[in-house]
């Protein structure tokens, strides 16, 4: 049962309209750079656009959909009313306070340094202070979910938690310990020099700081995507999750791997060891366990709803599925995009490999087909499953959802796959314009047209998206009953405590943390003499 | 089982978690730390320990080096936003009178008959360089080198203020002052048309280098090859003009913060 719908509905909304907007200037992005537009007079506007569009994707919009399902999850899974809705507000409104001032200067063109700060370059503090807040607000669901399982399990001793609220914990334990590298970059390095207060700045060091926060993130974006996966598909597709222990363990790993593993970002870097940067890529290649436990325990569980609906054959089972369930068919666009975002990260991931990808223009298609494909087409999926609970109304045109998800689908396929494509071609990334004139570049510039064209295919489907769900609060009120998670094929009785309950893992988490990160980050540190001279944005030269 | 068992290596979770951790961060680390290093070829360790330290990233100084001395002189001229910034009227006029001595070969309002440089408009803070580097001998040359060896250093400011007072000869190619089309600034991919910039690679605005407008090329030669010749050998011995054409305060208090 729902209780506090407003609160959660806020969340929605607020990420889905700063997403509508990011998006817009996401496919600006594409066209602009693309041989179809014509060369910026001005490439600051294209950093500024890409600033927007990456603070608002990275920080604001993944962010508030956690935050949002996580509340809803904390209800509706737990059986209780929100516990703290008031500090939970205080989050919200940091968050949109955060938003707002981050995006001023960023709109002024006074922080255009990318979502990744990129040290030397320094923009306006207000940037940099906006993103704190909009951390500081998430913090607040992180321990309001904390605050809220301790509730219940004092209510339920013994009780095996529910498997999405476990997972939603243990999402938000890895987002307050992710977070911690680019606080501590923002706080300790970049803001004393925004202010004024120091002139110079470690950039190595704020890198490996940021790659701490800037892979997990990635883990942290995808789970209400797999909490999606386990909870909600089978149950709305008519199946039970094949195994809650597996499930249990897939959320653990993802605890206790996700994070010592950022280094792989700083492959091209020199102030970092190649003994880590080793370490590191092992690590990452842990990742794919849970990955690839998800993916057969959800296929699994497909199955087993395919075959209650009368499926036959080793493969004759797929066409039972309800393909006409918008869920089921974002499910299945998503662990097609999964899979093939997931093999590309192999090869990030790769010491090896990465160097003939690295910063080129294949990163930006990998993290958008795993992110903007895999992860918010989810996204969508459970607004579409949770909206009818929320607005007390049910969507009526479910072809438009269909169509909504398709375009999503298809344009994330032609914007990511030559993206790829021309990444191995070797066009570097974060450039405002191509000289597609020039007889190197020539060859790339009619994939870089099918990827803009993609862009605006994504768009459509965007803005179809934020239709529905207006429509949606316009259509006639039903009663969708309580919000249900899927039930297990062995629903447990009873957890091991090591599977119930985080302590364990979070200790694991910052344990290998300290070695996978504890010496590079010392060294850096007390290694004098490595700060460059900061590059303010917008000074004059 | 209670959650202070959790903790436990009697708690089975507890013991295989952890150890298989710590099985796969110590495997990991030896390789990485010490197989991958000697597995490298063209680096020699001298022990295990030189290894972990490369693999682990510690940067090693580079031995203490004096620079090499210079073959000849070098300049020692310093320029500063406030050196031949603004002159006064009497600079100039002072400049004007010494100038008499110049006219010979650089013509009386600098503008060169008898194939020598035209000066007329050129940067003060060329001629002010040049002038001192003739003095010290960082530069040389048969007929220069006596002109300059008995001027102050006002002289040579008053002479450099007053030939980048006279007006220079108007520009060799002209920029047509028409508004230009959007097709030279944008370019147009898709007719294969590059930008005007991606064209010209020289970014646009003054340069702090010497006008060569209407320079003889004997003389354009010979200066380039004065500062790309000493720049090659290492010495850099015509240094480096530190000239600021625009809001040069503003260029020194910047780089002094930094």
């Amino acid at each position: 049962v729902l209780v506090n719908k407003k609160l959660i509905l806020a969340h929605f909304w607020l990420a889905f309209a700063v997403f509508a907007l990011a998006l817009v200037l996401g496919a600006w992005q594409m066209f602009i750079r693309s041989p179809l537009g014509d060369w910026l007079s001005d490439p600051e506007l294209y950093y500024r656009s890409l600033t927007a569009h990456g603070t608002v994707m990275g920080y604001v919009f993944p962010t508030l959909v956690a935050m949002g399902f996580g509340y809803a999850i904390s209800e509706s899974a737990l059986g209780q009313p929100l516990v703290g809705a008031r500090w939970a507000w205080t989050g919200f409104w940091l968050i949109v306070v955060g938003a707002i001032t981050a995006m001023i200067p960023v709109a002024l063109g006074r922080a255009s340094v990318l979502y990744t700060f990129y040290p030397p370059l320094i923009g306006s503090p207000f940037y940099y202070i906006g993103v704190v807040l909009v951390v500081v607000g998430s913090w607040i669901w992180v321990a309001l979910m904390s605050v809220n399982l301790r509730v219940w399990k004092q209510a339920h001793p013994g009780e095996p938690v529910p498997l999405a609220m476990f997972a939603n914990v243990a999402g938000s334990y890895l987002w307050a310990w992710t977070a911690v590298g680019a606080a501590l970059e923002l706080l300790l390095q970049i803001l004393p020099v925004a202010l004024g207060l120091k002139s110079t700045i470690d950039a190595g060091l704020a890198r490996v700081l940021f790659s701490w926060t800037l892979h997990a993130i990635v883990y942290f974006w995808l789970m209400p995507t797999y909490i999606a996966y386990y909870t909600v598909v089978p149950r709305a597709i008519g199946g039970r999750v094949y195994s809650d222990s597996m499930a249990r363990i897939s959320f653990i790993l993802f605890l206790v791997v996700a994070m010592p593993i950022g280094i792989h970002h700083t492959f091209g870097d020199p102030q970092v060891g190649a003994g880590f940067k080793f370490v590191h890529s092992t690590f990452t290649a842990l990742v794919t366990l849970p990955t690839l436990l998800t993916v057969f325990t959800i296929c699994a569980s497909v199955e087993i709803a395919a075959r209650l609906r009368g499926g036959r054959g080793p493969f004759g089972w797929v066409t039972a599925l309800p393909w006409d369930n918008p869920v089921m068919l974002a499910f299945a666009f998503s662990f097609v995009m999964l899979g093939f975002g997931g093999a590309g990260g192999i090869i990030n991931m790769s010491y090896q490999l990465d160097a003939s990808i690295h910063n080129t223009q294949w990163i930006t298609g990998h993290f958008h087909l795993i992110f903007g494909g895999a992860i918010v087409i989810m996204y969508f999926a459970i607004a579409y499953d949770l909206w009818p609970h929320l607005t007390g109304r049910a969507f009526s045109d479910l072809r438009l959802i269909r169509t909504q998800l398709w375009l999503w689908f298809v344009g994330m396929i032609v914007t990511t796959f030559p993206w790829h494509w021309v990444g191995i071609l070797g066009m570097p990334r974060r450039m405002a314009y191509f000289d597609f004139a020039d007889p190197a570049l020539a060859p790339q510039a009619l994939s870089i047209i099918f990827s803009a064209i993609g862009g605006f295919v994504l768009l459509t489907s965007g803005i179809l998206f934020i239709v529905i769900l207006a429509r949606g609060a316009r259509a006639p009120a039903a009663d969708a009953g309580a919000y249900r998670f899927s039930r297990a094929v062995h629903q447990p009785a009873t957890v091991a405590v090591a599977l119930n309950s985080h302590a364990l893992w979070v200790a694991l988490m910052i344990g290998l943390t300290v070695t996978n990160y504890g010496y590079p980050i010392l060294a850096l540190t007390l290694d004098q003499g490595t700060s460059v001279p900061a590059v303010y944005v917008g000074a004059q030269r | 089982m209670s959650e202070r068992e959790l903790f436990s290596f009697r708690n089975p979770y507890f013991s295989v978690s952890v150890g298989v951790t710590l099985a796969i961060l110590v495997l990991t680390v030896i390789a990485g730390f010490l197989v991958l290093p000697y597995a490298q070829t063209g680096i020699k360790f001298t022990n295990a320990w030189d290894a972990i330290c490369s693999a682990a990233g510690l940067p090693r100084r580079a031995a203490p080096a004096t620079p090499p001395a210079p073959a000849g002189r070098t300049s020692e001229v310093v320029l500063t936003s406030s050196t031949v910034s603004r002159p006064s009227q009497e600079s100039i006029g002072r400049g004007a009178t010494l100038a008499q001595r110049c006219a010979i070969c650089h013509g009386p309002t600098g503008i060169s008959r008898a194939d020598s440089p035209n000066l007329a408009g050129q940067y003060a803070a060329v001629i002010y360089k040049q002038l001192l580097d003739f003095r010290s001998g960082a530069r040389t040359n048969a007929t220069m080198s006596p002109f300059a060896a008995n001027l102050s250093d006002q002289d040579v400011a008053d002479i450099a203020a007053y030939y980048a007072y006279l007006p220079r000869l108007p520009a060799y190619h002209p920029e047509p002052q028409l508004p230009k089309p959007h097709v030279v600034i944008y370019g147009a991919p898709m007719r294969g048309i590059a930008p005007r910039r991606a064209i010209r690679s020289v970014p646009e605005g003054p340069t702090p280098r010497v006008r060569l407008g209407r320079t003889p090329q004997r003389h354009q030669r010979a200066d380039a090859q004065h500062r790309a010749g000493a720049d090659a050998a290492g010495d850099r011995r015509s240094g480096r003009i530190l000239r600021f054409p625009t809001g040069g305060s503003r260029q020194i208090g910047r780089l002094k913060r930094t």
